[in-house]
């Protein structure tokens, strides 16, 4: 983990998934938190290595990399990493495994389209990553279902859990009219803190949060990794993962009954019409080939982002470059 | 635009000004504090935890300064004592507090308490401009003007200041003039550690009202960094920490805005400025202690 296991936030859902791993009958969990992205990493799979661990679980965006060399350098070991992307060929012993998150996101940003009184929703985010983007411009086509005029404004921390930038983003959000905040950060405390002390809604994500939140809260996503690891654990027991769908870019959906990233519980504030909207969308998208990302979709400089009629493939999700119409903001380069 | 920029930098530039001005008064004193991001976190950590447990703030923030207090004497006793190498000291302290808060404060990410309040200054809140940016502020960011003053006083008109600079220069002088240089030394440490503890105070309690591991993600370097550059002064060591604030606050807003900005200027835009306003500021005569170099040396 890269974080706290106690962060109300990403890391937190993944050491409760591990707390369950480790009642499964033969099953013994190692856990690393607070692990930076660098050599630590290498170094930590080691230590586990050294215990015993047959199977590792590399739960952060930038251990990829670091989790593929292991594992290509210990046939031995599984290594599953969470939320990545591997293109071409796969070792063995190396998958990755992640949900849809965009489908739930999607219905946040409904709630938080019908909630805004602005139009103006704010999305606080880390990094211009393909996680990210899918994020955000599903936020933004879910808001502009439930409220046309909605625009979604976009700020970066560049950290996954800094709270002074976090704050300053909500201040600078909230001044140019933004009463919704969601975000893609590993920590939500500061952000949901200083939207509440503005008396505006959020919608969380990674942890259900609505205790914290209160009254602003909306709604969100939370994830639930338990089945999805659990399957995989047993998928290695049984000697069967070379070849299996683990053993590849595996995404959860709706639509399969298997996302991982799950509608958090709605705050007081949403009336029932938007929550059986809302509810009437989940089972929509929970259909055979459906999807958030059904075109046509634009980009804000009006180019076809998704063709009319298509729906767009993981892959392409993991390619998306663009913004889409009603995002407010561009996306920094990154590339060097 | 700019009045919320201003004000944002003013608010995120007191998390550390007071810190700043702690490492200044060390390093006047001849000593290089490099684990103020230490005593930051512990100050974090420990104003937390209390405020949260007891509801009272000020008992947050007085045990922030004292645990702030605690790793900078950990410090002193090492480098003034037993004249350990500064530089490495410091580091050590800080991967100490950095380990020690990670694994005391594990469970208390996510936990919350309200945000300090904002307090605008009758009269002057309502000034045009000026009111929005200094006088619609918490506490702590008043606080942090009376120190700008008080720290100028405290070095340049009081005795104690003349003992302390002179401790800084030649340490040989002081203890001629009957006092003991390596008590000053140690004095003007602690003092530092326990801005920085409220500085660490500050983010958690004051600014964010939560706490997280590794919070303070560096600012007590740039503490260090801006004491130096600023050549040793109390005008450009406020200078520097509100202009950092401000830089961070500008990130924001010109996101905010919609305005293109790319990814790697905006995140070194804030060491940037910062760095060539210090540089252009105090090009001339530096003030460096001359007991400083020295006391960096092996």
């Amino acid at each position: 983990m890269t974080g706290s296991s106690h962060d109300s936030g990403y890391n937190e859902a993944v050491a409760d998934a591990a707390a369950n791993l480790k009642k499964m009958s033969g099953v013994s969990v190692i856990t690393a938190e607070q692990i930076p992205e660098t050599n630590a990493v290498t170094d930590t799979m080691q230590q586990m290595a050294d215990q015993g661990a047959t199977i590792i679980f590399a739960t952060s965006y930038g251990y990829f990399k670091y989790a593929l060399a292991f594992a290509k350098k210990h046939p031995d070991i599984t290594v599953l990493h969470q939320g990545g992307y591997q293109d071409g060929t796969f070792p063995a012993n190396f998958g990755t495994y992640w949900g849809a998150a965009y489908e739930p996101v999607a219905l946040g940003g409904m709630a938080a389209g019908k909630a805004t009184k602005t139009n103006k929703l704010g999305f606080v985010y880390a990094f211009p990553i393909a996680q990210s983007i899918a994020n955000i411009d599903a936020f933004q086509l879910g808001a502009a279902m439930t409220n046309p005029d909605a625009k979604t404004y976009l700020v970066n921390t560049s950290s996954w859990c800094d709270p002074v930038k976090q704050k300053e983003a909500v201040n600078a959000l909230s001044a140019q009219g933004v009463d919704v905040f969601s975000q893609h950060q590993d920590c939500q405390t500061t952000v949901i803190q200083t939207a509440k002390a503005k008396n505006a809604k959020v919608v969380g994500y990674h942890y259900d949060a609505s205790e914290l939140a209160g009254s602003s809260w909306l709604t969100g996503s939370a994830w639930n990794w338990t089945p999805v690891m659990k399957s995989i654990v047993t998928t290695i027991k049984q000697g069967k993962f070379k070849g299996s769908k683990y053993n590849a870019n595996w995404i959860g959906t709706f639509a399969n009954g298997d996302n991982p990233l799950e509608l958090a519980s709605f705050g007081s504030s949403v009336d029932s019409g938007t929550r059986s909207a809302i509810k009437t969308e989940q089972k929509k998208l929970s259909e055979k080939g459906a999807s958030v990302f059904t075109g046509p979709i634009y980009c804000q400089d009006g180019t076809e982002l998704v063709k009319a009629g298509e729906v767009a493939t993981y892959e392409d999700v993991n390619n998306f470059s663009c913004l889409v119409k009603g995002v407010v903001g561009t996306l920094p380069s990154t590339s060097d | 635009m700019i009045e919320i920029i201003l004000a944002g930098g003013i608010a995120v530039g007191t998390v550390l000004l007071l810190p700043s001005f702690g490492e200044l008064v060390t390093e006047r004193a001849g000593i290089t504090n490099l684990s103020v991001e230490g005593s930051m976190l512990a100050g974090a950590l420990t104003a937390f935890i209390v405020a949260k447990t007891t509801g009272n703030y000020a008992f947050g923030f007085l045990a922030g300064a004292f645990a702030g207090m605690l790793v900078a004497a950990v410090f002193a006793s090492a480098v003034v004592f037993a004249r350990a190498n500064q530089l490495a000291t410091g580091l050590i302290c800080w991967f100490l507090s950095l380990g020690i808060t990670s694994v005391i404060g594990n469970s208390y990410n996510g936990q919350a308490i309200h945000q300090l309040r904002q307090i605008d200054i009758p009269g002057l809140s309502s000034i045009p401009f000026f009111g929005n940016i200094f006088f619609q502020h918490d506490v702590v960011v008043y606080f942090g003007y009376v120190a700008i003053a008080a720290t100028a006083w405290l070095l340049y008109k009081t005795k104690t200041g003349l003992i302390i600079r002179g401790t800084g220069e030649r340490r040989a002088v002081v203890d001629v003039s009957g006092h003991r240089s390596s008590l000053v030394q140690f004095a003007a440490v602690l003092a530092g550690g326990l801005l920085s503890g409220v500085g660490g105070a500050y983010l958690s309690i004051g600014q964010v009202g939560n706490w997280a591991s590794d919070m303070t993600n560096g600012y007590g370097f740039i503490v260090v960094a801006i004491v130096a550059f600023s050549g040793w002064r109390v005008s450009l060591t406020a200078l520097g920490s509100y202009l950092f604030g401000m830089s961070i606050s500008a990130a924001s807003v010109l996101q905010a805005q919609g305005i293109a900005v790319n990814q790697y200027l905006l995140d070194s835009l804030p060491y940037i400025i910062t760095l060539v306003a210090l540089i252009l500021a105090s090009r001339t005569n530096s003030r460096q202690p001359e007991g400083l170099a020295d006391s960096l040396s092996m």
